[in-house]
């Protein structure tokens, strides 16, 4: 299955639904990606307003979400489409899963920026978070252009960074853990920070999802649930 | 087997690397094992000539018994030839010459010792068009018993209850047995005619486009009788229609311009095919 593959059917119009669909995706991806943006940048300056205009556009996701779901079944029951087509729609319909709750995770870091913002700021200005937040974003960039560019290989890539973010994750429990034994009146503010790092962790695990399902899509290969050593075998 | 595979392009046999059981669920394992099945009929380096023209090339498959299997691809790209091949109905176009063989349980039907007759009461075929005889429809049924000189009336009346429980009609038929075949619709008829193929107990049955000329609900009903009817029969279908394949049947092989391309269990052919010619007919596209 390559790109050029949307193409080249007898019937044009099956061609535009299937790139209209895809286009949809990536559409909705972008979106996705500009929550996670804003709710980090709300969460690391303060900021009121962009946090809750983060919430506010939650629903476009989730509108986005319904509306492919329903392009996708209609093509299923009107096309019965096979083979590349077939494992097409299956991983659109599963993409947009995942899409739809990272945008979830997105607004959760959002509410917590709203607590934060009425607190004391730590020294370092939420560093590991922006750090954390900056590479699950990467992650889910690249899960999208892998999907766009049906690279197998490039898949593989970004699931391997799981790896580091879920390091990464681990190295801010520890911190938060200490910060909280050292003054218990940072309780409150430590765990809203736990909090968003859950967050952005999950996005990372969603961002591997999106990666599976573009291997599927490219080679027809299930590779949920296991090694990553084994997924690149698979994917070459 | 593996060198019939190899020259047939099929991607049967080609286990999973990563099949992990869990508690009976096994991942990769969905999909059917040519290695796991019984052979019925083997297709040997097969060229088939009308005169000069070649129609089939090198054609080497194994069907397996007591499965479906079903050929697609375009108009003229053999597949019909090649289902006619099996019981010997080309030997009746003039000037069609065969080479290779076909073997139906180890024994080459193209072999001089062959009696075609009994060759195609082993093997029997239904067409795209319903042909029941201007008869009754119990004499229908009961038609290869009596040219096979059986006059018992208790046998044949069993064998025609038999025969027509089994082709899904009889329930429809039973209190008209002699009335005749042409007052039956088309789809009925086209379970009497696989009534009639199966009352002589064949080993193979041939379905070439059986349900073409039939309205959805018809198809249905056929598609639901062979999939009853593959518990005792080894079924060989041509089909025009994509899905029906992928419905019915549990092998099925790709055939483009003479030449056999993919050949394989069907959940694969219609979720991954292994070559792109496969892929860019049943998705539609052209090459």
């Amino acid at each position: 299955m390559e790109t050029g593959n949307l193409s080249h059917h007898i019937s044009r119009q099956f061609n535009e639904e299937l790139e209209a669909i895809r286009n949809k995706v990536l559409t909705m991806g972008g979106l996705v990606e500009e929550q996670i943006e804003h709710a980090i940048a709300a969460l690391v300056s303060g900021d009121v307003e962009q946090a809750e205009g983060v919430i506010s556009r939650d629903h476009q996701v989730n509108a986005y979400e319904v509306a492919i779901d329903e392009e996708s079944i209609h093509i299923l029951a009107r096309r019965q489409p096979a083979a590349g087509d077939l494992r097409l729609i299956v991983a659109v319909i599963k993409t947009i899963t995942d899409l739809e709750r990272i945008g979830d995770q997105a607004e959760k870091i959002a509410r917590m920026a709203i607590h934060l913002a009425d607190m004391e700021r730590p020294k370092n200005q939420y560093s590991e978070l922006q750090h954390l937040g900056n590479q699950v974003r990467k992650m889910l960039r690249g899960a999208l252009d892998a999907f766009a560019r049906m690279d197998a290989e490039a898949a593989v890539d970004v699931a391997k960074e799981d790896l580091k973010v879920d390091a990464e994750y681990d190295g801010i429990m520890r911190q938060m853990i200490t910060f909280m034994m050292e003054d218990p009146r940072n309780v409150r503010r430590t765990l809203d920070t736990m909090w968003s790092a859950r967050a952005l962790e999950r996005i990372g695990d969603h961002s591997r999802n999106i990666c599976e399902y573009v291997i599927y899509l490219v080679k027809g290969k299930d590779v949920r649930h296991i090694s990553l050593e084994e997924m690149s075998q698979l994917s070459r | 087997m593996a060198e019939t595979e190899q020259k047939s392009g099929s991607s049967i046999g080609s286990a999973p690397t990563h099949a992990i059981a869990v508690d009976g669920l096994t991942r990769g394992r969905s999909a059917l094992r040519m290695a796991d099945e019984t052979p019925c009929l083997k297709v040997q380096d097969l060229n088939l000539f009308y005169s000069e023209n070649q129609a089939l090339y090198g054609i080497n498959m194994v069907i397996p018994a007591r499965r479906v299997t079903a050929y697609i691809g375009p108009s003229g790209c053999g597949k019909s030839t090649l289902l006619r091949s099996i019981n010997r109905m080309n030997d009746l176009v003039d000037g069609v010459r065969i080479e290779g063989k076909i073997l139906l349980d180890e024994q080459n039907i193209y072999d001089k010792a062959v009696n075609v007759a009994d060759l195609r009461r082993r093997v029997g075929m239904v067409f795209q068009k319903p042909n029941p005889f201007p008869k009754s429809i119990y004499e229908n049924v009961a038609y290869g018993l009596r040219l096979q000189g059986v006059k018992d009336r208790r046998a044949l009346d069993e064998v025609v209850e038999r025969a027509l429980k089994s082709a899904a009609l009889w329930d429809e038929v039973k209190d008209r047995l002699y009335d005749s075949a042409f007052g039956l619709s088309g789809g009925q008829q086209q379970r009497l005619v696989i009534a009639r193929a199966i009352a002589i107990e064949p080993e193979v049955l041939l379905l070439d486009e059986p349900a073409s000329a039939l309205d959805p609900i018809s198809t249905l009903k056929i598609e639901e009788l062979i999939y009853e009817l593959k518990n005792s029969y080894t079924i060989v279908i041509v089909t025009h229609n994509m899905q029906q394949a992928a419905r019915v049947s549990d092998y099925t092989a790709f055939m483009y311009m003479g030449k056999l391309i993919e050949y394989g269990d069907t959940n694969t052919l219609f979720t991954n095919p292994s070559l792109k010619q496969t892929e860019d007919y049943i998705t539609g596209r052209y090459g």
